[in-house]
């Protein structure tokens, strides 16, 4: 348990005699709470305790025990560790009541739950499917849902060549691909279901204008060039003004938390790579963390790849902030040319994960207790030559370009504003938090690796608009640079690996939940271990999936173009959102 | 005039060469058709990324008359399939491969686009977009790098070069039927499937039910 769990254990238990009871399995932490109580309880824990943010909500089924359980991590918006609970509930009808009347955040967290897990939530708002199509058949993070391509529960499958002759997985499916029916299933007698519960409520929106106009919806996406990717807003428009948004996701919905279950440990790290393709290290990172809190401080890695872990974060960062500013710019209406800027400084970063790593995205470059390989010669210079020469005068001539120029400004200032209040409600996360005005920073909050040893601020800004998105965004390169600098100075000689590289390893049984400050804000792991070469439960506590939960609040009211770069300013990335 | 403009066998006298070519009707309409190809911008995943790059300053595939991006499919001819094809959007591409004039092209960028890459055994992930398009590049990769995508494309120039006006399918009598749009069941249904429905489905069932290797 986290010390700061402890803290307030004997008030919490003092206050909730009975319904409140410490999880005692081995390696778990927090406390179960009796269902009954979880409002009651959540509510306090918020106003009493100070526990206002709402980090991650999941759900695990123990298909053994006959129970499902669903997880809930809060931290203080003040900094400091988790404070975890947790709710179980039987298996045949799980059911516990939403959070989202105290925790707004929770409402998309909630509906994933109930798509992927049938974990029915009562009193939330909108329960429909997220990532998955309303009529899907079956809820498939389930452990008894087998998919079409099922082959055995854990990896690594047996061969398939059994005997000299290569065969697919589709070649054994009647249907030639990936796809299962439900018995007796006839496409003749059956109708769609299609998507009348989204477009519910979304016709003639009440509003309180004194003359009755016309109202429309219209859809944005999932192929529309803003929307970085497949993703699509559905929009009610009263002219030109939004009064009621709904985002639709799940068109990248790649099945990770389910393929992650099957995959051992290790072979989930170049998976993690995909989740947030622009900054693969970070994601990397916080997978690995998750696991070494489970493996014991036996694992820890050592000096020089810290310092190394440190330094790909950074850049990392730097990368997908450039990243980010083009794409916003292009959102704008200035069409690439920012975007060349930008990508022209990735390119160079890019080349030091190549030369490090391999590849210039999918870096799979973090292992448990360590890196893959050491840096090769003369990549420390090119590394110093970056943070030292090139990139502080590049950030100052993107800034110098944007930040005072008069479009920029009138489009941005004011746009998709997110008070504090709003923000932390939300769980919103990263750039989008702290142009908000709460400096809350995962490697300040609660920090991971060696960032206690770096002098850097935590970039914060207090309008809680567009344009204070982008200029944390700024803010957090320069202070990224910072971090660097330092760095590369005091950067040991050493080992990168503590003891020696494991195909497979023992995983002691129990839950941990890792979480590093992505570019795009929290990351979290969630993994939960039965002792098996396999995890049990595999969680991503996704920036770009939770950060969206705030995102008709801040496009109501604006105009229809604005949803637009209010999209591009919360920085999402798709891979990530739907996983 | 370029010089792979010409049929050989014409002498062509020297002072002329700049500006007359004596080539067929083929050759002149291929290479204008190569060195206008206008991709859709259209990106699925993490490849979507690598074609950004591609599309910029290092790579910059405007040098191959490819730099105009197009994203509507009403303008574009070229159809890159960047990233992972999911059971929730594969009717998309479909409907959007239906927009698209001919002449049209389809390249399958990366693994998952290929074959389904490592996302293949997901439960809503499709094996490749050529279960559902005709695919006319393959490019493989994870990603594949921004010099791969070049190459990718240089072979859609190959192609065009082969292609005859009396042989090209957008020439032919009658029309071309477009490709049915798969549907979003209890599973993603194609209609293609609809006549031997029940007898799959009954072939599948039993499979189920029986254990493997009896």
């Amino acid at each position: 348990m986290t010390e700061t769990t402890l803290a307030i254990a004997n008030d919490i238990e003092a206050r909730f005699p009975q319904c409140v009871t410490p999880d005692e399995r081995g390696g778990y932490e927090g406390y179960l709470i009796e269902a009954g109580k979880l409002v009651e309880f959540a509510t306090a824990l918020r106003d009493e305790f100070g526990y206002d943010f709402l980090s991650s909500v999941t759900g695990v089924d123990y298909l053994p025990d006959e129970k499902m359980e669903v997880v809930y991590h809060t931290y203080r918006s003040t900094g400091g560790g988790a404070f975890v609970f947790k709710v179980q509930t039987p298996r045949q009808t799980p059911s516990v009541p939403s959070l989202c009347g105290i925790f707004p955040g929770a409402e998309f967290q909630e509906r994933e739950a109930w798509d992927l897990l049938g974990i029915h939530f009562q009193g939330h708002p909108d329960l429909r499917r997220i990532l998955m199509w309303e009529g899907f058949e079956g809820h498939p993070l389930r452990k008894d849902w087998k998919e079409a391509y099922y082959e055995s529960d854990a990896k690594p499958f047996d061969s398939r060549w059994p005997v000299g002759e290569i065969y697919r997985a589709e070649d054994e499916n009647p249907f030639k691909g990936n796809v299962v029916y439900p018995q007796g299933f006839d496409p003749d007698k059956w109708t769609p279901e299609g998507e009348t519960a989204l477009y519910a409520g979304m016709h003639e929106v009440e509003t309180d204008e004194a003359m009755h106009t016309d109202q429309i919806v219209v859809n944005l996406g999932p192929q529309h060039p803003s929307t970085h990717g497949v993703f699509r807003m559905v929009a009610t428009l009263d002219g030109e003004t939004i009064v009621k948004l709904r985002p639709v996701m799940g068109y990248l919905h790649r099945n990770h938390e389910k393929i992650g279950e099957r995959n051992t440990y290790l072979m989930n790290i170049p998976f993690t790579d995909r989740l947030d393709y622009l900054s693969s290290m970070t994601a990397n990172w916080g997978y690995v963390q998750a696991v070494e809190k489970l493996l014991g401080p036996k694992t820890a890695a050592p000096e020089r790849a810290e310092y190394i872990r440190v330094i790909m974060a950074e850049f990392t960062r730097i990368s997908n902030h450039l990243m980010a500013i083009g794409a916003l710019l292009n959102d704008l209406g200035a069409y690439f040319t920012p975007m060349l800027y930008a990508l022209k400084e990735r390119e160079l970063i890019l080349d030091i994960f190549e030369a490090t790593a391999g590849s210039r995205m999918m870096c799979n470059y973090y292992r448990f207790g360590g890196l893959a390989r050491d840096l090769p010669a003369g990549v420390y210079e090119k590394m110093r030559d970056l943070a030292f020469e090139r990139l502080p005068r590049q950030i100052d001539e993107l800034d110098r370009y944007l930040t005072e120029n008069e479009v920029v400004i009138a489009r941005c200032e004011g746009v998709g504003v997110l008070t504090p209040e709003e923000a932390i409600a939300y769980s919103a996360v990263g750039p989008v938090l702290r142009a908000s005005g709460v400096p809350y920073d995962v490697r300040r909050a609660d920090p991971y690796g060696i960032y206690e040893r770096f002098d850097f601020d935590v970039a914060v800004r207090y309008h809680g608009d567009v344009y204070d998105r982008y200029l944390v965004r700024l803010d957090e390169i320069r202070q990224s640079i910072r971090i660097l600098q330092q760095a590369l100075d005091d950067l040991p000689e050493g080992e990168i690996m503590a003891g020696k590289p494991k195909y497979s390893m023992r995983v002691p049984a129990g839950e941990a939940y890792g979480r590093v400050e992505a570019p795009k804000g929290e990351l979290g792991f969630y993994v939960v271990s039965d002792g098996s070469a396999n995890p049990w439960r595999y969680h991503v506590r996704a920036p770009s999936f939770i950060n969206l939960t705030a995102l008709s609040k801040m496009c109501e009211g604006d105009k229809v173009a604005d949803a637009v770069i209010i999209l591009g300013s919360i920085d999402i990335v798709l891979g990530e959102t739907d996983r | 005039m370029p010089e792979e403009l010409n049929s050989k066998g014409y002498d062509i006298p020297p002072e002329m060469q700049s500006l007359v070519a004596i080539t067929t009707l083929d050759k002149i309409y291929n290479w204008g058709r190569r060195y206008s190809v206008w991709p859709m911008m259209f990106g699925l995943a993490c490849c979507a990324i690598e074609m950004i790059c591609t599309a910029a300053a290092r790579f910059d595939f405007s040098r191959f008359g490819m730099e105009i991006m197009r994203p509507s499919p009403r303008q574009a001819d070229l159809m890159l399939v960047s990233g992972t094809v999911t059971k929730k959007m594969v009717p998309q591409i479909v409907r959007l491969y239906n927009q698209m004039p001919e002449p049209k092209y389809v390249v399958a960028m990366g693994a998952c686009a290929c074959g389904g890459g490592p996302f293949k055994e997901g439960y809503n992930v499709v094996s490749g977009i050529d279960k559902f398009l005709p695919v006319d590049v393959y490019i493989p990769g994870c990603p594949p790098t921004p010099q791969a995508l070049l190459f990718g494309l240089m072979k859609v120039q190959e192609m065009i070069d082969t292609q005859s006006l009396k042989e090209v399918r957008w020439y032919q009598k009658g029309e071309l039927p477009a490709i049915p749009v798969p549907i979003l069941g209890p599973d993603l249904i194609d209609p293609r499937d609809y006549p031997e429905f029940a007898e799959k489905l009954a072939k599948a069932q039993a499979e189920v039910t029986e254990p493997e290797g009896a």
